[in-house]
C-alpha cells in the first residue's frame, strides 16, 4: 500500500512539474511588451528596459523557469507586477475562503447526490423519473447562471439572503454561515443533480452484476447486499464521479465568488488575468493543480482501500 | 496456415457487405425512432430555430449588435425595442441575435477542434496501440486533471480576450473525451474476426478504419458533440461574464453580466440571456439524450429479433389484457415431490403491451437424491426455468401461467403472477441454492472467498462465526481444494477459474440444502477442470442424498451425470423421461438432432466449407 501511494505521488509530482512549466512557457512566450503594459504610454524606453531588467525578462526563458522553480521550492512564488504583494501571501489569505466554500459544497453534493442516486437505482419509480428530469434541468443551466438566478430571486427580491457575502466570522457562525449558505447552494445544484444521476448509472450496473444474483441465492439479505456489497463496489465509480466535479468546482467558484463578491481566489484570479499580471496566474495554477493533485491522491488511496485488486497491482 | 488464409480471405467480402446494408438500416431507423421520441423532436425543433434565428441575425436584428441610443437606457419593450434596451441604450433582441451567431459558431469551434485531434489521436492508439497510446493516456490525464475555467483564464492572461483562441483552447482541452471514445471503441473492434479478415484480404489499414470504424464511432461522436456544445457554451458565457470576453461583441455571457450590473434597475436584462442559454444548451442535451435512447431501443429490438427468430412460431406474443395469468386447472397430484413445476409459463411485458413469453407450459418435478438434467440451445428458456425456482428472475420478468411447488408447498401459487419473495427467501440458501455458470463474476471482488463462505452460514444457519469458519474450512476441503486455509484468505482474483467454480459449490452445499440448482456449472470450465467438477456433483450429491437439476447444452454431462432429462426447445418442454430412454430412444426430432449434435461418433468434418448455404462465421 506504501509502494502504491508512493507512486501515485511520484507521478502526482510529475504532472506538478509538466503543468508548470507548460504554463510558464505559454504566458510567457505570447504576451508581448509586459513591462510596457505595467508602465502604461508615457513611460520612456530606457524606463521600460529598465522595468525589464528589474523584473529578469531580459534573460532566456528556460533560465527565468528554472528561477522561478527554484524559489517556488522556497516558497516565493513572486510578487503582484501591479500590487507588489508577495503571491504567496495573496494565496494564503484567499485559499480558506475559497477552499470552505467548496469542501462544505462538496460534503453536501456527496451526501445528496449519494442519497438520491442510491434510493434512485434500488427504488425507481418517480424519484428516478425527477433524478433523470433533474440532471437534464442541471445540464442546461450553467452553474453560474443559478447563482445569478438565486441572488436575483432569493436575495434581491425576495430578501431572503444577503446578496454578498463579506465573510465576517467575528459576526458570529450563525450570521457566517447564513451569509454563505447562497453562495455554497450555487456552488452545489449542478452537482447534485449530475452526481445523482451519475451514481444511480454506477449502483444500476452493480445491482445487476452476477454475483449479487449468487448472494441473493446464499440467502443473504437485500438490506446486506446492498449496503455491504453493492455499494462498496460502486464506491470507486462515485468517488471519481465527484473528484470530478471538485475539479470543475475550482473553475465554478471563481465565477460564484465574483457574484457573491467573496473575497476568494476568484476575484484575484479574475483581476490578474484581465491585467495580465503574470506572477498572480502562476500561482493561481499552481494552487488549482496541486488541489487537484491532492484529490486524485486522495481518491486513490480510498479506491486501492476499498478495492483489493488495485492495492496488488 | 495457407488454406485459413483462403477461405477467409473468399468469406471477406461477405460480412463487409453485411455490415454495410445492415449499417444504413440501422442507421434510417435510428433517426426515423429519433423523430418518434417527442423529446427529440422538441430538441431539433429547438437547435433549428435558433440556428436560424443565428444565422439570420443581420436580417432579423433591428439594429447593430453595439448600435446604442443614449436617449433610452434601460427601456422597457416597446414597438421599437420589442424586448427594450439595457443600461447603454443597446437593444436586447439584437444582441440576443448576434449573441446566437457567436455562440453556436464559437460551440461549433470548439467541437471542432476537439475532433479533430480526439479522434485521428484516438483512432491511431485504439489501432494500433504501444507507444503513442501510452503517451496520449499520460497527455490525456493531464488534460482531463485540469479546471477548464482555469485553463481559459490562462489562455486569456497569454492571449488576450479572443472567444476563438479560448474556444480553440477548450477544444484542445476537451479533445481527451473523443479521444477515450474512440480509443474503445475502435479496440473493441479491431479484435473483431471481420477486420481480422478485411487485413488478411489486403485491404490497407485506412480503408479497415474508414468501412468498419467510423460506422461503430459515428453515433457516440453525435451524442458526445452534443454535450461539449454545451459545455462550451457554459463556459464561454462564464468567461464573458466575468468581464475576461472581448468587449467589443455582443454576447450571452456579455449580457447576463450586464444585466448582472443593472439588477436592481431592470432584472428582466438577465432573463433573455438567462432563457436563450438555457433553451440553447437543454436543447443539445436533450438531443444527446434522445439519440442515445434511439440507440439503446434498435440494440433492443434487434436482439429481440434475434431471440424471436430462433424461437420461431410458438412463443406467440400475449395481448395486455391477459398480462394477469389466468388460474389454469392445475394437476395437484397426490404424490409428494421436493419441487414440482406446473405448466410453467414466464414472459416479459414488451413496450409494445405484449408478453413476450420465454417459457411456455412446462412441467416436470425432481425428488430428493435425483439428478434431473434440463438440456436445450441457448434461448431455450432452460435457465428462466431454473431462477423461476430460486425465485431470481430479474424484476420486470412475470410468471404468466402455472405454479411452483416446494416440498409440499407453492413458492408460485396459481395465480400469481410474480415470485413470492417472502417464501423464498426463507427457502434460499437454507433450503434451495444455486451453483452459477460462470465462477468469477459470481464472486464479489471486494471481499476473501472466506468471507464469502462464511457469512451464509451466520446468516442462514445463525451458527457463531468461529463455528461457521471451521465448517467452510471442511468445506473447501471436501470440494478437493489442496490448501483450504490459503484459499479461505484469498481474494477471488488470486485463484484460477476453477478453484473459484469449487468455491462456488462450496458455497451452494454449506447450509445443506435440498436442492442445488446449477445452471451450466461446467460451461466456462477448462475440459480437463470439467470432468473434475462433474466428478465432484455427483460425489457431493449422493453422499448428502439431495435433489439437484442441472442445466446444460451438454447431451455428454446428462449421459454422465443425470437420471431423468428434461428436453427444451423455445421455450417448451419437448419431451421428459428417464436419461436411458431418451437416450436410447428420443422419441422427438428435436432431441434427435441435439444428440446429433455431439461429438462422439461423428465422422470428421470435411475441408470443403464452401459449398454449406450457412454463411462461414
Amino acid at each position: 500500500m506504501i509502494r502504491f501511494i508512493a507512486k501515485r505521488l511520484g507521478s502526482g509530482l510529475v504532472v506538478l512539474f509538466a503543468v508548470s512549466a507548460l504554463t510558464f512557457f505559454l504566458l510567457y512566450v505570447s504576451s508581448g511588451s509586459i513591462a510596457r503594459n505595467i508602465l502604461g504610454d508615457q513611460a520612456t524606453a530606457e524606463q521600460v528596459a529598465m522595468k525589464e531588467h528589474e523584473l529578469g525578462l531580459d534573460q532566456p526563458l528556460v533560465v527565468r523557469y528554472f528561477s522561478w522553480v527554484a524559489d517556488a521550492l522556497s516558497g516565493n512564488l513572486g510578487a503582484s507586477w501591479f500590487t507588489s504583494e508577495p503571491v504567496a501571501n495573496s494565496l494564503a489569505t484567499r485559499i480558506p475562503v475559497t477552499m470552505t466554500m467548496v469542501f462544505a459544497a462538496m460534503i453536501l453534493i456527496a451526501a445528496c447526490a449519494a442519497l438520491i442516486g442510491v434510493v434512485a437505482a434500488v427504488k425507481r419509480g418517480w424519484v428516478d423519473r425527477v433524478v433523470q428530469v433533474g440532471a437534464i434541468v442541471g445540464d442546461s443551466i450553467p452553474g453560474f447562471v443559478i447563482g445569478v438566478i438565486l441572488v436575483t430571486i432569493l436575495a434581491i427580491q425576495l430578501g431572503l439572503f444577503p446578496a454578498t457575502s463579506t465573510i465576517s466570522p467575528e459576526a458570529g457562525p450563525e450570521a457566517w454561515v447564513y451569509s454563505m449558505s447562497l453562495p455554497v447552494i450555487a456552488l452545489l445544484v449542478n452537482g447534485v443533480t449530475g452526481g445523482a444521476q451519475q451514481i444511480r448509472s454506477a449502483v444500476i450496473k452493480q445491482l445487476e452484476r452476477d454475483y449479487v444474483r449468487t448472494l441473493r441465492s446464499r440467502g443473504i439479505g437485500e438490506r446486506e447486499i446492498l449496503f455491504r456489497h453493492v455499494l462498496r463496489s460502486a464506491a470507486p465509480a462515485g468517488l471519481t464521479v465527484l473528484s470530478l466535479q471538485l475539479i470543475g468546482m475550482l473553475g465554478g467558484v471563481v465565477i460564484i465568488e465574483q457574484i457573491f463578491a467573496l473575497p476568494g481566489m476568484g476575484p484575484l484570479a479574475v483581476a490578474a488575468t484581465g491585467q495580465s499580471d503574470l506572477p498572480v496566474v502562476m500561482g493561481v495554477v499552481m494552487y488549482t493543480v496541486v488541489v487537484v493533485i491532492v484529490v486524485n491522491l486522495l481518491v486513490d488511496i480510498l479506491n486501492g482501500w476499498l478495492n483489493p485488486k488495485v492495492r496488488v497491482s | 496456415m495457407s488454406d485459413s488464409v483462403e477461405t477467409a480471405a473468399v468469406a471477406a467480402p461477405a460480412p463487409s457487405l453485411h455490415t454495410g446494408q445492415s449499417g444504413t438500416v440501422v442507421r434510417s431507423t435510428v433517426i426515423r425512432r429519433l423523430l418518434r421520441n417527442p423529446l427529440g423532436i422538441i430538441a431539433i425543433t429547438l437547435l433549428l430555430a435558433i440556428s436560424l434565428l443565428a444565422v439570420l441575425a443581420p436580417v432579423l436584428a433591428p439594429f447593430q449588435e453595439n448600435y446604442s441610443n443614449i436617449a433610452k437606457t434601460l427601456a422597457a419593450p416597446d414597438s421599437v425595442n420589442i424586448l427594450g434596451t439595457d443600461s447603454a441604450g443597446r437593444d436586447v433582441w439584437s444582441r440576443l441575435l448576434f449573441g446566437a451567431q457567436l455562440t453556436l459558431l464559437s460551440a461549433l469551434l470548439c467541437a471542432g477542434v476537439a475532433i479533430a485531434i480526439g479522434l485521428p489521436a484516438g483512432l491511431i492508439a485504439g489501432y494500433y496501440a504501444g507507444k503513442f497510446e501510452a503517451v496520449s493516456n499520460w497527455v490525456v490525464s493531464i488534460l482531463m486533471s485540469l479546471p477548464g475555467l482555469i485553463v481559459l483564464l490562462t489562455i486569456r492572461a497569454a492571449f488576450g480576450p479572443s472567444v476563438w483562441i479560448s474556444m480553440i483552447a477548450f477544444g484542445i482541452l476537451i479533445s481527451p473525451s473523443y479521444f477515450r471514445l474512440t480509443r474503445t471503441a475502435v479496440q473493441s473492434v479491431r479484435n473483431e474476426l471481420y477486420v481480422d479478415a478485411a487485413r488478411v484480404s489486403g485491404l490497407s489499414d485506412l480503408s479497415i478504419i474508414a468501412r468498419h470504424i467510423f460506422s461503430v464511432v459515428r453515433a457516440p461522436i453525435i451524442i458526445q458533440t452534443a454535450a461539449i456544445a454545451g459545455v462550451a457554451i457554459a463556459i464561454q458565457s462564464g468567461l464573458e461574464f466575468l468581464g475576461l470576453g472581448d468587449p467589443t461583441k455582443a454576447t450571452w455571457g456579455v449580457m447576463l453580466s450586464e444585466g448582472f450590473k443593472n439588477v436592481y434597475l431592470n432584472p428582466t436584462l438577465l432573463f433573455w440571456p438567462a432563457l436563450a442559454m438555457a433553451l440553447t444548451i437543454g436543447g443539445l442535451v436533450l438531443l444527446g439524450n434522445a439519440i442515445r435512447d434511439a440507440l439503446e431501443d434498435g440494440e433492443k429490438i434487434k436482439h429481440r429479433k434475434k431471440v424471436a427468430l430462433t424461437k420461431g412460431t410458438t412463443a406467440a406474443p400475449a395481448r395486455a389484457g391477459q398480462q394477469r395469468k389466468s388460474v389454469t386447472a392445475v394437476d395437484l397430484g397426490t404424490e409428494h415431490h421436493l419441487v414440482k413445476v406446473t405448466n410453467l409459463g414466464v414472459g416479459y411485458p414488451q413496450a409494445d403491451g405484449s408478453v413476450k413469453k420465454v417459457v411456455d407450459d412446462v412441467s416436470f418435478h425432481v425428488d430428493r437424491g435425483e439428478i434431473l438434467g434440463i438440456v436445450g440451445e441457448s434461448g431455450s428458456g432452460k435457465s428462466q426455468t431454473a431462477f423461476s425456482i430460486l425465485g431470481l428472475l430479474p424484476d420486470n420478468a412475470r410468471i404468466v401461467a402455472g405454479s411452483i411447488q416446494f416440498d409440499g408447498n407453492y413458492t408460485v401459487a396459481p395465480g400469481e403472477d410474480r415470485v413470492d419473495q417472502a417464501r423464498l427467501s426463507r427457502l434460499r440458501g437454507k433450503r434451495i441454492s444455486y451453483i452459477p455458470q460462470e465462477p468469477m463474476s459470481n464472486l464479489d471482488p471486494a471481499f476473501t472467498i472466506g468471507y464469502q463462505l462464511v457469512t451464509p452460514m451466520v446468516r442462514v444457519l445463525g451458527i457463531p462465526k468461529e463455528e461457521a469458519r471451521k465448517r467452510a474450512l471442511k468445506l473447501l476441503a471436501d470440494v478437493g481444494i489442496a490448501n483450504p486455509e490459503r484459499t479461505f484468505s484469498a481474494y477471488p482474483h488470486e485463484v484460477s477459474g476453477g478453484m473459484a467454480q469449487r468455491v462456488l459449490i462450496a458455497g451452494a452445499i454449506s447450509c445443506e440444502p435440498d436442492l442445488v440448482i446449477a445452471d451450466e456449472p461446467t460451461t466456462a470450465l477448462d475440459v480437463t477442470v470439467q470432468a473434475d467438477v462433474l466428478d465432484l456433483l455427483r460425489e457431493l450429491q449422493q453422499r448428502l442424498n439431495i435433489g439437484v437439476i442441472l442445466v446444460t447444452h451438454n447431451f455428454g454431462v446428462v449421459a454422465d451425470l443425470c437420471d431423468r432429462v428434461a428436453v427444451m426447445q423455445n421455450g417448451r418442454l419437448v419431451e421428459e423421461g428417464p436419461v436411458r430412454d431418451i437416450l436410447r430412444n428420443p422419441k422427438e426430432q428435436y432431441t434427435r438432432t441435439l444428440l446429433a449434435s455431439m461429438l462422439e461418433g461423428k465422422t470428421p468434418m470435411s475441408m470443403l466449407v464452401s459449398s454449406q448455404k450457412e454463411p462461414v462465421a
